[in-house]
């Protein structure tokens, strides 16, 4: 990991050290859950799993505001529980049933919130980037003063309407945070081996648009970049790019056999580098919290994650009449 | 509460599986991640890891065991503070219920008898109503401009569409009554700003995306079908995509085969979109405003012949013309022909010929092909007892092999001859004049193709 450490002492409160423990845990012990209820079969096609990269959305999600916006590719749910999204509704979709964010009709990949401006949970690589750019394009028409974040990985890096993308935003100013989720693998293939220069937040130069590294390890750097981000956007002066390192631990989705790296590695960045373990140190070491008050939190966490399992397991599968609903719209939709 | 470990699903297709390798032992302590075991799927030899922290508390398959199904219980996991001997037999694991909801219901136009249909023959616009000549040119202009003077969240973007008054002048002097902000020239980039259009969509805006010709939007295929057709079905209804996507479509002339492609059949398919294929000027002005309007996304396909032909078109304020309403062109009893878009002026260009024949045709223009007023054709083939269909599109799976095949369901016992569909040829379009004329189809093949199917 060539990525930039924050060395200053952490600028964050007691409490906001407590939400990022807990968001980020919240994602783990939901997507460990997934995995089971993955094995269980009662979550069925792919099923991509956020887990080592907790503290990319967590971080991202503390620099947003209220309605700022947010669009990712398949490997979603991290982002939707970051959000604010009911992991019930979540886990229901998983499952494909009517209690689903989608009724059951999207499944992992694709799932959305109004509510929470979360637009997708797009199965396409590479396709939400443009996406993503067209939701600040309303932005800026609107003159509302919201962001986008609009995070890939970077498999999608190499798609080329990321670049139609990255020309338009900034000949555009358009108020897009570009999110380069790199967890140094697009499926079995390393960034070594699909992308021909090592630092991908580079490739905005040509476009003239400014991006930095940041270690997606750290929660707190990760907000502190995405804060510089936002003001950025924010103030008008068009796009942003983030490439955020990071990794995940599981494969690329539940049928992956992850022959293209070692165990070795998986483990030394488990036992070196995990976001949790970080923010769990820096509680107990700065004294912010007693090991009684984590183990309270785990257990609030466990009880959300079985509550949102038992919701997924009872919700019923969509009625045979869904099959024809929502193909279109008979009214406009609000969707801004 | 001991826990058992079920043999997982490793893969969409699993259904059993090898217990090639167990990596712990009765005893040991395993924490999330750890790996457990390895286990031969379907498709590959996978690693197989801990979900729960525990002590193994004991083995129930042992390695190498081929055939296990998923489910079954494979190893039982204790939590702290328990015993081998709190083992007790757990109940039955979850499995996923039966689906219940299986047989898709039947379309409901498909279900009917074949009983005749009502087409719907009210008048686009009130008689009397007084016409002007306009060409298709200047109809979807002024289509445009209407609704943007009426919605302000409808703006126009593509490639010269703005300084350079458009391409083919469809959006000539929007720039000056709208300014920069809603009428955007776009780099030449058609995958990306299709893209942004339906995020833009998305974000509540209702944009219109030019396309210099859809041979170029061949190129953002994918936003429209996968982006911007399913994302409300996806969704659960949530989030809709009020979009328009149009410009010159099918073949010019003597522009060769990448820039000569009748799209109607590939966009036709698409679930969640509308496909709009008007011949008219007053077609293609109300269907534009009807288009603009609609709360999906829309392809309206134009075509680059037509733009200058002269029509009347009525003198309104304001007029919309609704999807899924095809129009009778001209009305008789001999034999049915349909056709849309450029087609038309074949299909007419015959029944004109026919008539002095004696032979006296029907003519039904089908103006959108989702939704497809199948009533109006149906009804008049019960009428005429024979059908042919016009499209310079490629003849396979083309609307002319979906008319027909919905004929044969739904009016097979009042056919008297079988369905002729007059198409283009199946190649790519060559270049040489004498050639391309080849290629598409003509009145001649009209012609020859009624007195076929009216044994004259």
């Amino acid at each position: 990991m060539a990525a930039r450490k924050s060395t200053k002492k952490p600028n964050v409160s007691a409490d906001e050290l407590k939400t990022f423990y807990r968001d980020m845990l919240l994602i783990r012990r939901f997507e460990e859950k997934a995995g089971q209820l993955y094995g269980m079969g009662l979550i069925g096609g792919f099923c991509h799993l956020y887990i080592g990269q907790e503290a990319v959305v967590v971080g991202l999600e503390a620099a947003a505001e209220e309605g700022d916006k947010r669009i990712t590719t398949y490997r979603d749910h991290g982002h939707m529980l970051a959000c604010g999204m009911d992991p019930k509704g979540v886990m229901a979709e998983l499952t494909g049933r009517e209690g689903g964010y989608s009724r059951g009709k999207g499944g992992s990949m694709h799932m959305f919130s109004k509510e929470k401006h979360f637009y997708g949970g797009h199965g396409i690589v590479g396709a939400n980037v443009p996406l993503g750019a067209g939701l600040a394009f309303a932005d800026k028409y609107n003159e509302n003063g919201r962001v986008t974040f609009t995070y890939f990985g970077d498999g999608a890096a190499n798609q080329g309407q990321v670049y139609e993308t990255f020309n338009m935003a900034a000949l555009w100013d358009l108020p897009v945070i570009f999110v380069i989720e790199n967890n140094q693998y697009a499926m079995g293939t390393s960034q070594k081996r699909s992308t021909s220069t090592p630092d991908i937040y580079t490739r905005g130069e040509a476009f003239g648009i400014p991006g930095e590294a940041v270690d997606g390890m750290d929660v707190l750097a990760v907000k502190e970049a995405g804060e510089k981000a936002v003001a950025h956007c924010r103030s008008g002066k068009g796009p942003y790019i983030l490439e955020i390192k990071t990794y995940r631990y599981r494969g690329h989705s539940m049928s992956d056999p992850a022959k293209y790296r070692t165990r070795e590695e998986v483990q030394k960045m488990r036992d070196e580098k995990d976001a949790i373990e970080h923010v769990r140190d820096l509680l107990l070491s700065g004294s912010h919290a007693t090991e009684d008050d984590l183990k309270a939190i785990d257990k609030e966490i466990k009880e959300i994650v079985n509550a949102s399992a038992e919701f997924a397991k009872e919700s019923p599968v969509p009625t045979s009449e869904e099959l024809w609903t929502d193909i279109y719209a008979d009214v406009a939709p609000q969707n801004a | 509460m001991a826990t058992e470990i079920l043999m997982p699903a490793l893969s969409p297709t699993m259904e059993e599986g090898t217990l090639a390798k167990w990596l712990v032992k009765e005893g040991d302590t395993v924490k999330s991640g750890d790996i457990m075991a390895e286990i031969e799927t379907d498709k590959a030899t996978m690693e197989f890891e801990a979900v729960d922290e525990g002590t193994i508390g004991k083995i129930l398959i042992e390695e190498g065991t081929e055939g296990v199904k998923v489910n079954t219980a494979i190893a039982v996991l204790l939590e702290e503070g328990e015993s081998a001997d709190d083992i007790q037999s757990a109940a039955a694991p979850a499995s996923a219920p039966e689906d219940e909801a299986t047989a898709p219901k039947a379309a409901p136009a498909q279900a009917k008898a074949p009983e005749a249909p009502k087409a719907d023959t009210s008048p686009d616009w009130p008689e009397g109503t007084e016409m002007e000549t306009k060409t298709v040119r200047e109809a979807l202009n002024a289509a445009m401009a209407e609704e943007m003077r009426g919605d302000p969240s409808v703006f126009i973007m593509g490639e010269e569409v703005a300084e350079y008054q458009g391409a083919y002048k469809i959006t000539q002097n929007l720039l000056d009554e709208f300014g920069g902000k809603r009428v955007i020239d776009t780099p030449i980039t058609e995958h990306g700003f299709a893209g942004i259009g339906v995020g833009a969509a998305f974000g509540g805006l209702r944009p219109i995306v030019e396309f210099m010709t859809w041979n170029f939007g061949m190129q953002a295929i994918d936003q429209i079908i996968n982006s911007a057709a399913k994302t409300l079905y996806m969704s659960g209804g949530q989030m809709g995509c009020p979009i328009v996507f149009r410009g010159p479509n099918g073949a010019a002339a003597r522009v060769g085969a990448q820039h000569s492609q009748d799209y109607a059949a590939w966009y036709a398919q698409i679930p969640g979109l509308k496909v709009v294929q008007p011949y008219s000027a007053a077609c293609a002005k109300g269907l534009l405003k009807q288009a603009i309007r609609d709360p999906n996304p829309v392809v309206f396909l134009e075509n680059e012949i037509l733009y200058g032909r002269s029509f009347e078109v009525p003198k309104l304020d304001d007029f919309t013309i609704p999807f899924g309403k095809a129009k009778i062109w001209r009305e008789g009893s001999d034999v049915t022909i349909v056709s849309f878009g450029i087609g038309m002026t074949y299909a007419l260009e015959a029944a004109d010929k026919l008539a002095e024949d004696g032979i006296s045709a029907e003519v039904i223009d089908l103006r959108t092909l989702r939704p497809l007023d199948y009533d109006t054709v149906i009804a008049s083939v019960m009428k005429t007892n024979r059908c042919v269909t016009v499209e310079e599109g490629w003849p396979v799976a083309s609307i002319g092999n979906h008319i027909s095949a919905t004929l044969m369901e739904r009016a097979f016992d009042y056919l008297d001859a079988p369905v002729i569909n007059c198409t283009g040829k199946d190649v790519p379009m060559p270049y040489a004049a004498n050639l391309e004329k080849l290629a598409l189809t003509s009145v001649d093949e009209v012609l020859d193709a009624v007195r076929q199917v009216t044994y004259r």
